[in-house]
């Protein structure tokens, strides 16, 4: 088999070119080192769609940020993932703050953004009851939301392998190879696999893929940022996005209410060498449980039930200069490799855009135009969930599947029904992890305490593995050591 | 599917199954018993340790063997219940009560309660309440959780194991995964004390030489896929690590016995008043909440440390729920509030209902540290209606005083119950 | 010819939930034998009989599983209807992992006889029912 584009990396990003790709007369596929996707920066991140006044004028970053955001609410609707338009809110605090205000909704303007006026405290607080009495206005983005990127990004994903993309999972890259013909071969852990192209949406390793391939020298280096995670009854504290402007404590944090009706805050940046340092730290936490009382004061640290945090891919150049925005174009010295690196913030809002941006980059280097495919469908059903059903609704779903009527995460009023409905989906879950990001079970105020040993069953059972095999996320991750018997 | 009973209890635990005999044996015959799991019994099936039933049967028994002797008398009773159901709330209202449960046979059921109980036990306190710093690899457990992967499932949480926390459940799971075979390395205990049982640490930790570190905490956890250490550190006395006497201690598992909350979701949902000194209902001396009709029992009012009193207060309730289904529980508007004074952090229940009463009162309550050779006080005003001379009292072990009637009936107010060091009681 | 040394330790009872911290004075004589002498601090009677037998001959209840074939559940939870040698333990598990029983079992049926030749048998503590 020869792919027409093999996609190295399933984040938000590979997963949205992959669906964009799979609309064409074609062969594609993804290629992801972990057992599932999103499992890199995609799934420990903010979850903003941002509205694109951050963004300098005249960058990809600006541009397919704002195109981004503007076809998340349809993306939303037909690939069923949890996506909710709450608008954002970039609060002042001073005259300084409301200078720099000004300048953002100046760049704002440039950039193209719908729907954003400067308000004052009185309205910010009339929006905002708990922010801070000391605010003193704020830009107000309507058009900005928020997602769950790891949900986005199983739908993209889904809905890709749906129509017809192959998924390579623990598939690691090797090398890249450029034989005469033209053709890539890439060398992985598992079998070579051939393609005519090949996009790189590594993430945090596409300046290994690009060096691999010969291509474009660049350094990717990680900046760790931190969050803590609310209780869900906490959630009246904030229904818009919350941002700080920069000021001598440095850039500040947001608070954000989730889709998922938690309050997010954070992230600090911790700017290091280990791509894999996903730790948290007692400095990060206290970083940003005090900057959050910026904004909200006496935010309840009792009522923090996680912490995480994530890692975002800064592009530098090779003379150690940042490049500033993102890289996505077909390299200038190895034709057909088309490297798309550094997206950070605002990569997750841009994802949708980049999918269509990179297939018109693909199209002129086949130099042939897409042909359709004829049986693509842009739909996609999800799991329906049984806690958002009313009583009715929760009564059919168990009549049509038993499984509905068993809870198993009982903090998300999670059924068994949705978790083996996670397990056997197209781009199933394989680990526990992988059915908290599709289900959410696990992720409530007991973190898992009750449903674990529960799910472990449930995918040792699916699955058909013992339940020594049964991990939280790929590797080594093993829950269970023996059988004590 | 919809029910009508008189009673439904909400948890086939020793919780559950207590109120539930109690209730038939007042005469009401109409009880449900909803719970969760496969089986009625809660916790005690996994608690396959012994120590239970000391006082109430005046034997020591095992965790299922004390459950047993309930859920025999449930099914001699005849009581109804229902296994793998989950409720999801409980509507209060006028007259009756709506239970929304659900099960994979019987569907949605819309249950209408004259009276219903709730027996739903407690939760673990997590990882990420504590925010404990570091990765969040596989190999972090609560000991409950672990505790269930033992005795139930039968499997090995890990081989080299760290225990944070000297409460009784880290205490039992330190010996339980030493005699499976694992290595536990440390108990470690963020407190000066143990909450536990001294009993627990003798027979569960030093006669094993597992090291337990007092005044010690966890301030990373290591490890990318699996767990594959710890640091601890020394605190100072406000709790907080003190810089330079970290170490690090190779594992592979990370048990947590950090606290438990009592489970009150349901409670929450239907608006029933909330102590937050418990975290459980504010109840009466019926175990009955601030809602007409809703009683509560068991670690879901406060969390025990002896199941015999888990029972003894539930039959409580569920006699108190049979009588007011008979309509036989008035309320006679001469309320006491029942006040937690010096040293004491709570009592339940939270106020007596009626100053007129037919037999005792039994208060409990926890004291807020470690007391030696102090009295325990109930008074009332400037009256000292009992004065009890306690050798010790400490936070991990519930103490019980009872008030008789007289003594309720010469209140003149508040009733506050304190611990007053010998140079405070009055002469 | 020597005198008796007599020591106070202190020595917590783990014969119930109370934990009694009790002081027990022990006696050695000359030939290295040890004796309770005296028991202060017990909450009752049971304090002084466990505080000489954990000198001379400190024993346990073991609380375990055995492993089940053909029931419901995969172990059932077993103890001890005496108690064996504290020092072992560890062998006793050794014995007891190696053990199995088939479903049904009831409660309070032996599962072993004799552990490790302690003259103690295994109880079940709970019912498993057949698959």
């Amino acid at each position: 088999m020869i792919y027409d584009v093999a996609i190295i990396g399933g984040g938000i990003v590979g997963a949205c070119i992959a669906r964009e790709l799979s609309k064409y007369k074609g062969q594609f596929c993804i290629i992801e080192k972990a057992d599932d996707v999103a499992c890199g920066t995609s799934k420990a991140n903010s979850g903003i769609v941002h509205a694109g006044f951050d963004a300098k004028p005249g960058t990809l970053m600006a541009k397919l940020n704002v195109e981004g955001a503007a076809m998340y609410p349809e993306l939303a609707k037909s690939l069923h993932f949890d996506y909710k338009n709450n608008g954002s809110l970039v609060i002042g605090f001073n005259d300084d703050d409301m200078e720099h205000i000004k300048k953002l909704y100046e760049r704002g303007q440039a950039n193209g953004v719908p729907a954003l006026r400067v308000i004052d405290g009185e309205e910010l607080h009339k929006l905002e009851p708990s922010v801070s009495e000391e605010a003193c206005g704020a830009l107000l983005a309507e058009s900005a939301g928020i997602v769950s990127p790891y949900m986005a990004t199983w739908a993209f994903a889904e809905n890709a392998v749906m129509n017809g993309v192959k998924l390579f999972r623990e598939t690691e890259v090797h090398g890249i190879e450029k034989t005469s013909d033209g053709l890539f071969t890439i060398h992985t852990g598992k079998s070579d696999i051939q393609a005519k192209c090949v996009v790189n949406a590594a993430g945090l390793y596409a300046d290994q893929i690009s060096a691999m391939a010969g291509a474009r020298d660049f350094v990717i280096k990680p900046r760790r940022g931190e969050y803590y995670l609310l209780d869900n009854k906490c959630a009246s504290l904030a229904s818009h996005t919350l941002f700080q402007t920069p000021d001598k404590m440095g850039k500040g944090v947001l608070v954000t209410p989730t889709v998922d009706g938690n309050i997010l805050s954070g992230p600090t940046a911790a700017d290091g060498d280990d791509k894999t340092a996903t730790e948290t730290t007692a400095a990060g936490q206290d970083e940003v449980f005090i900057k959050s009382g910026k904004t909200i004061p006496d935010i309840p640290r009792r009522n923090i039930i996680n912490s995480f945090a994530g890692v975002r891919a800064l592009a530098y150049n090779a003379d150690g200069t940042p490049v500033n925005d993102f890289i996505i174009e077909e390299d200038s010295e190895v034709r057909g490799f088309v490297n798309v690196a550094g997206i950070c913030s605002p990569g997750l809002t841009a994802a949708p855009a980049i999918g269509l941006y990179v297939a018109d980059i693909i199209e002129k280097i086949r130099v042939a135009k897409w042909e359709k495919n004829p049986d693509f469908v842009g739909v996609r059903k999800g799991i329906e969930s049984f806690k958002d059903a009313d009583d009715e609704r929760r009564a059919q779903l168990i009549e049509e599947n038993p499984l509905y009527g068993r809870i198993i995460c009982r903090c998300e009023m999670i059924t068994e029904g949705e978790i083996v409905a996670a397990i056997k989906s197209p781009v199933g879950a394989v680990d526990l992890d992988g059915v908290k990001r599709r289900t959410r079970a696990g992720m409530g105020r007991c973190q898992s305490g009750f449903c674990s040993p529960r799910v472990t069953e449930i995918l040792s059972r699916e699955l058909s593995i013992p339940m020594t095999d049964v991990r939280k996320n790929g590797g080594c991750s093993y829950i269970l050591t023996g059988k004590t018997r | 599917m919809e029910l009508k009973y008189d009673i439904v209890v909400i948890g086939g635990g020793p919780a559950g199954m207590a109120a539930a005999i109690a209730a038939k044996k007042a005469g009401t015959d109409s009880i449900l018993i909803l719970e969760r799991d496969t089986r009625i019994g809660g916790i005690l099936l996994q608690c396959i340790h012994n120590g239970f039933g000391l006082h109430y049967f005046g034997e020591e028994l095992t965790g299922p063997e004390y459950a047993a002797r309930f859920s025999d008398e449930v099914e001699q009773l005849g009581i109804e219940y229902k296994t793998d159901t989950m409720v999801l709330e409980v509507e209060k209202g006028e007259g009756s009560h709506s239970v929304t449960a659900i099960n994979t046979v019987d569907g949605l059921m819309k249950i209408t309660a004259k009276a219903v109980v709730l027996a739903t036990g407690c939760r673990e306190r997590t990882r990420g309440a504590l925010i404990i710093p570091g990765t969040r690899p596989a190999g972090i457990f609560t000991a409950g959780a672990a505790q269930r992967f033992v005795n139930i499932d039968g499997y090995m949480p890990g081989r080299k194991v760290v225990i944070l926390g000297s409460g009784d459940i880290g205490l039992i799971m330190a010996r339980r995964l030493t005699l499976e075979g694992a290595e536990v390395k440390l108990v470690c205990e963020v407190m000066p004390f143990s909450s536990g049982l001294r009993r627990n640490i003798v027979q569960c930790v030093e006669n094993f030489n597992i090291p337990l570190k007092f005044s010690h905490t966890i301030v990373k956890i290591h490890g990318k896929e699996r767990v594959e250490g710890v640091t601890v550190a020394a605190v100072d006395s406000n709790r907080k690590p003190i810089a330079g006497t970290e170490e690090f201690i190779e594992c592979d598992t990370l048990l947590l016995s950090v606290g438990l909350i009592p489970e009150n979701e349901i409670a929450s949902g239907c608006k029933i008043a909330i102590d937050s000194a418990t975290s459980g209902p504010v109840v009466n001396e019926h175990m009955q909440s601030s809602v007409p009709g809703i009683f509560a029992c068991g670690n879901t009012v406060h969390v025990h440390d002896l199941v015999d009193f888990v029972t003894a207060e539930s039959l409580r309730a569920g006699e108190n729920a049979a009588k007011y289904v008979q309509g036989k529980i008035t309320a006679n508007g001469e309320k006491i509030i029942l006040r937690p004074g010096n040293r004491v952090r709570y009592t339940v229940p939270q106020y007596i209902e009626s100053r007129t009463q037919d037999g005792n009162v039994s208060i409990m309550f926890r004291v807020t540290d470690v007391y030696k050779d102090v009295y325990l006080e109930v008074s009332s005003g400037n009256e000292v209606l009992k004065s009890v001379r306690k050798k010790v009292v400490r936070p991990g072990e519930m103490q019980v005083v009872e008030l008789a009637p007289d003594q309720i009936k010469s209140a003149s107010g508040d009733i506050t119950v304190s611990i007053q060091l010998p140079q405070e009681v009055a002469e | 010819m020597m005198e008796n040394t007599i020591e106070k330790i202190p020595l917590t009872c783990i014969i119930c939930p109370m934990g009694c911290s009790m002081e027990v004075t022990v006696e050695t004589d000359a030939s290295g034998h040890k004796k309770v002498t005296g028991v202060k601090d017990n909450g009752c009677k049971r304090g002084e009989q466990y505080a000489a037998k954990e000198l001379q001959n400190p024993t346990r209840t073991l609380t375990t599983t055995i492993k089940v074939e053909g029931g419901v559940l995969p172990v059932v939870p077993v103890k001890t209807a005496g108690e064996v040698p504290k020092a072992s333990l560890l062998q006793c598990m050794e014995v007891v992992r190696r053990a199995s029983c088939k479903a049904p079992v009831k409660r309070g049926d032996i599962l072993l006889y004799d552990l490790l030749g302690t003259g103690i048998n295994v109880i079940a503590c709970a019912d498993v029912a057949k698959v």
